[in-house]
Formats: C-alpha cells, sequence, structure tokens
C-alpha cells in the first residue's frame, strides 16, 4: 500500500471483490431472475388458471372467505391479481397479545371460484426472491449478510471506477482471444455498460435496508420509541386499537372504488383490514407498485370498517422520502413493462457476468506462476473450486429446482420443500465434483451437465405437462412459452461455454497459454 | 499490490488494523455522520433521519477508501477516529441544546 493512490484502490477492489465475489455472484443471479418471478411461478405452478381481471370480485370472494375461515384474525391481507400474477392471495395475523406478532397464514384463491386454488405445491419464483435477501439463513442475518455484501459490491464498484482510468477509451478496447487480457476487457466493458445499473441496483439495495443496518439516527432522534418514526413515515400504520366489542365489516368493494377515484385511477395493490371482526376495525387500501417508479409505502385511504367512513388519505411524499422511495421503486422494477422489464433482466445478468469475470481473472493471473510446476498452492485450489461452484455449480442448481419442479409427484407431501432441498443438495453436489475434479475439468463437466439441464427444461415441459411451446405460443402464453425458450437460451449459452473451455485445454499447450497471458502491471 | 511468498508478520498486522478501522470505525463515522444529520437538518424530524440514513453509506465508502488509501495503518484510525469525535460533539451539542 506503498504505491500510490490508484494501486491501493486496486489492492483493495481486488481482495474485496474476491471475499465477496461468489456470495455476489450468486445475489446478483438470484435477483436477476426475481425479476421474473410470477412468470416463473406461472411455470412452476402450471395448474393455476389467469382469468380477466375484476377486481370487485376479487375482493367480495377474498371478503367472503376470509370472513369463514378468519373472523377472528388481528389483521388480513388481500393481495389483488394483476397480469402478472393471476391468482388471489389472501393472508391474515393471528391475534395475540398485543406487543408480539401473530403468526401469518396464507391462502392462493382462485378469484372466481373463491376456492383455494388446487396447484403443486411449490415456491415458484419466490424462492430465489427470498434467497436474494435472504440467503436460506434464518431472520434477520441473512439480510444483514446480504446488505454488507451489498456495502462490499459499493465498495468494490467505485474502487474499480478509481483503478479503471481510462474508463471510456479502454470500453471501446476488446481483445478478444487475447486470454487473460480478453477477460479483462470483458470484465471492463460489462462494468462500464451498465454501469449506472450498478451503481442504482447497489446503493438502492442498502437503501432498502438502511433503517435495520443504520439505525443510529432513528435512535438519536427518538430515543426507545422506534415505533413513533415509523408512524411519522407511513402514517397509514398507525391503527386504531381493537376495542374487544364485536363489529360488522362494510363490504370492501365501495371502499375501493373511493380510494381509486382518490388516486385518479390508479390501481389498487393490496387491502388491509385490521381487527375484522372488531367494532373498531379500519381498512386501509393500498396502491399498487406498479403504477409509479416512486415507491410510496404510505400510499394508502384508510376507511374506518363498521360505518365506511374515510379516515385520511396519505399526502405527498417529503423530497427525502421521494428519493428512498426512487431508490426502493427503481430496485423493485415493478412498474416496468414487459421490455424494461427484459432490460433489467440483462443488465442483471450483465452485473452477473461483471462478477464471474471478476473471479475467473483473479485465479487466471495467479495461476501462471504455477504453470510450469503444475501444482497449486492450497489457495489458488480453494479459490478454484468455489469458482466453479459458485457459477456453474449454481446454474446447475437452479436448473434442478426446475427439474424437481417437475419430476416430484403433485400430490407429494411438503413438495415445496423437497424441490428446494433438491437445490441445495445439488449445489453441494457440485462443490464435492469441484473438488475431486481438476480446474478445466471441473469447469467443463459442470457447465455441461447445466447445459443438459437447461436444454432440457423444455422437453421435460412438454413431456409432464400439456403446455409445451407448440400450445403455449399458439396461445400468446408468453410467460410459459418465454420461461421454455430462455432456458432453451441459457442450455445453449452454457454448452457454448463448456465448448469454448474444452477447445482451449485441448488447442493450447500450457507453455504457449502462459506466454499470451504476459500481463502489464496496469491493473492490481 | 504485489504478494511475496512470505510477508512480513507486521505488514499482514497493518492490514488487519486498516480493515478494523475501515470496518468498525467506518461504521462508527457513517452512523455518526447519520445522527448528526438528523440533528441538525432543518427539517422535520423524520426527514432528518431518513436523510441522515440514506447518506451515511456515503461516509462508510469515504472512510473505507481512507483507511486503504493512506500512508499508515496509523494514519487510518486517526483519519477515522478524528472526525468521528467531532461529528459526536456536534451531536453532543445537539442534544444539550435540546435539553436547555
Amino acid at each position: 500500500m506503498k504505491e500510490g493512490f490508484r494501486q491501493a484502490m486496486a489492492w483493495l477492489h481486488t481482495w474485496a471483490g474476491l471475499i465477496f465475489g461468489w456470495l455476489l455472484f450468486a445475489i446478483f443471479l438470484t435477483g436477476t431472475l426475481s425479476y421474473f418471478k410470477d412468470e416463473i411461478t406461472h411455470w412452476m405452478q402450471p395448474e393455476v388458471q389467469a382469468h380477466p381481471i375484476d377486481d370487485a370480485r376479487s375482493l367480495a370472494v377474498a371478503q367472503a372467505w376470509l370472513q369463514q375461515q378468519a373472523p377472528t384474525a388481528a389483521r388480513w391481507f388481500i393481495d389483488l391479481p394483476d397480469h402478472r400474477e393471476p391468482s388471489l392471495t389472501v393472508s391474515w395475523q393471528a391475534k395475540v397479545d398485543p406487543g408480539k406478532r401473530g403468526d401469518f397464514t396464507q391462502k392462493v384463491l382462485d378469484p372466481v371460484s373463491g376456492q383455494p386454488v388446487q396447484a403443486r405445491e411449490s415456491m415458484g419464483g419466490e424462492f430465489f426472491y427470498r434467497f436474494h435477501f435472504q440467503l436460506q439463513m434464518p431472520h434477520p442475518w441473512g439480510r444483514w449478510l446480504s446488505t454488507i455484501s451489498a456495502m462490499v459490491m459499493f465498495i468494490a464498484l467505485i474502487t474499480g471506477i478509481i483503478t479503471h482510468k481510462k474508463i471510456f477509451k479502454d470500453f471501446f478496447t476488446f481483445r478478444p482471444r487475447k486470454g487473460q487480457r480478453s477477460w479483462l476487457d470483458g470484465h471492463n466493458a460489462v462494468g462500464v455498460l451498465v454501469l449506472p445499473f450498478h451503481l442504482m441496483i447497489t446503493y438502492s439495495s442498502l437503501v432498502i435496508f438502511m433503517s435495520m443496518v443504520m439505525p443510529a439516527s432513528i435512535v438519536a432522534s427518538y430515543g426507545n420509541d422506534t415505533r413513533a418514526f415509523f408512524n411519522d413515515v407511513f402514517p397509514a400504520t398507525d391503527n386504531a386499537p381493537a376495542l374487544g366489542q364485536p363489529g360488522q365489516l362494510v363490504p370492501l368493494g365501495p371502499l375501493y372504488d373511493q380510494a381509486r377515484a382518490q388516486w385518479a385511477g390508479g390501481h389498487v395493490g393490496r387491502v388491509v383490514v385490521n381487527n375484522p371482526g372488531d367494532v373498531n376495525a379500519s381498512v386501509k387500501v393500498m396502491r399498487a407498485g406498479a403504477d409509479r417508479v416512486v415507491h410510496d409505502f404510505g400510499s394508502t385511504v384508510s376507511f374506518n370498517g363498521t360505518t365506511g367512513q374515510l379516515l385520511r388519505v396519505s399526502g405527498d411524499q417529503s423530497l427525502p422520502q421521494v428519493i428512498g422511495g426512487s431508490f426502493y421503486g427503481l430496485h423493485m422494477g415493478h412498474f416496468a413493462g414487459p421490455v424494461l422489464r427484459w432490460l433489467y433482466f440483462i443488465c442483471g445478468l450483465a452485473g452477473t457476468a461483471m462478477i464471474g469475470t471478476g473471479l475467473v481473472m483473479w485465479l487466471g493471473k495467479r495461476q501462471l506462476k504455477h504453470v510450469k510446476s503444475g501444482v497449486m498452492p492450497f489457495e489458488l485450489r480453494l479459490v478454484e473450486v468455489l469458482n466453479i461452484a459458485s457459477m456453474s455449480g449454481l446454474m446447475i442448481a437452479i436448473a434442478v429446482f426446475f427439474w424437481a419442479n417437475r419430476l416430484l409427484p403433485v400430490g407429494f407431501a411438503g413438495r415445496s420443500d423437497w424441490e428446494v432441498q433438491a437445490f441445495f443438495v445439488a449445489w453441494g453436489l457440485t462443490v464435492l465434483h469441484a473438488i475431486f475434479r481438476r480446474g478445466r475439468q471441473g469447469w467443463v463437466e459442470q457447465l455441461s451437465l447445466g447445459a443438459v439441464l437447461f436444454i432440457g427444461v423444455p422437453l421435460l415441459n412438454a413431456l409432464t405437462t400439456s403446455q409445451h411451446l407448440g400450445v403455449s405460443l399458439a396461445k400468446g402464453d408468453w410467460a410459459m412459452a418465454g420461461f421454455d425458450l430462455t432456458c432453451l437460451g441459457s442450455g445453449v449459452f452454457l454448452a457454448w461455454a463448456a465448448w469454448k473451455m474444452q477447445r482451449r485445454n485441448v488447442a493450447q499447450p500450457k507453455a504457449e497459454r502462459a506466454q499470451s497471458l504476459v500481463f502489464k502491471g496496469e491493473v492490481n | 499490490m504485489k504478494r511475496k511468498t512470505s510477508l512480513p508478520v507486521s505488514y499482514r498486522l497493518a492490514v488487519t488494523s486498516r480493515l478494523l478501522a475501515a470496518v468498525v470505525g467506518g461504521y462508527l463515522l457513517a452512523s455518526l455522520a447519520s445522527v448528526c444529520m438528523a440533528l441538525w437538518l432543518p427539517t422535520s424530524r423524520a426527514d432528518a433521519v431518513i436523510s441522515g440514513m440514506l447518506s451515511s453509506f456515503v461516509f462508510y465508502l469515504l472512510a473505507v477508501i481512507w483507511c486503504f488509501a493512506c500512508r499508515s495503518a496509523w494514519r487510518a484510525w486517526v483519519g477515522v477516529l478524528l472526525p468521528s469525535a467531532v461529528l459526536a460533539a456536534f451531536a453532543g451539542l445537539a442534544y444539550w441544546m435540546a435539553r436547555t
């Protein structure tokens, strides 16, 4: 760290990127998949029927069902279907002592029949979404770890920009088939090309959990009464307590209409009923996140639940709230239509690729010293194993997750958990495989397996359901067809990658490869 | 930074010290910066808190960069703790003014 500012930043970039690279790769890839969360769920639950959207009917159905099943709950949540998510989701929270959080129960209803949807049990795209920020760890550790990773990503991004001095000139420099040079050029190109996306997605992920990871200012300003802060920011969450006298809830339909009139026809995302069986019931009609870029948690119209009287319309957001809401909204991309959603997906893949190329480069550069002896020191071998398992291994695990969805019997008990277990078992096996197979051979075999699995997904879908590509394309079911085609494309890409790896292995003798990798010490 | 086959212990300790300064000291600095903004910004209480939290990560970033860019591990600590002390004094002043 004596060499100067840029060298010091390159050092920081290198090591921060390495230590968190594997985890960040998984976070980025699963996050990218989450942009198509609903579409993945649609593929994984092909039994769910889409109906023309009719919010009034959905609301009536949900209210009737909840009235019957959970009349004494502390709170109901009704999530209305939209064009991406065809099912009506109702959930409720059990009533417990004040100060404690009651258990949540969730049911997916058919918006026409009002009965629970009879579909195979599966987490669908929700699995990737949850993994993306909870990392399959108990609350709140996963959220902490993913936010810490985001901070490291932020540091790696900024130090990467500082390191990479000729940012725009180098962007137009791509030297293919030059070994290490090409990896660096590729790393820089994907990094710079979608730099605004990287900065937005990384900073916003810090903002999303900022009240969890940076609570000092809340404590300093509000003391121990942190609830008061959230009541200030989201006044709609400040609810009247239950009085303990039974009350009759008004029909929710008219409240829905009133709320939409307040928003000049904006859409409703969720309806919450507090203390539904109580005389002090209250109804919150919340605006759909897809309506605007700037997310507003508090965009709510509140009603008295027994009289139907309008209590409060949330006001405009202040500037800091708009900034925070923009970060949140941009990160989630709820507002994005099909084209923008694909752009999000591609940018996410570019971010994933940037992390992957960085990891490959770290190892490639250090392997050179050991080419002649052919013996790699333990730490390089460890990095290699983690590289293989975290990248090609994760792809295999994702494909296995989809395969498990089609192969496990539909009525199998706990099949949703088994799908998740299949994912992690497959991932674990790829670690073992990477340990026992040497370097490139490990890459080639895992990439090939991933290619076979992904290319097999559309075939498997055709064999196990009646919604194969011929049907879904003819029907215009773009979520189903898009999923199959994307899997096919991913499989072809993995096959190409495997082929490249294999060919390089055979074609280039080791010494020659080492020569082409001679490297100016510009970076690191 | 070139890694030699065996790095002296003093170097490793210095890097560890910088790392601690960056992670722990940086978090302290970021927290105190957000507290100062929460207490001093002339907006509503909730908005000041949000602004503090929103910008705290930039302070964290700057602290981390400083810890690895400065010339020695000692400077890393001084560079993080000195501004933290100033911020703490400002936060204390705000408390004291609110009290009286």
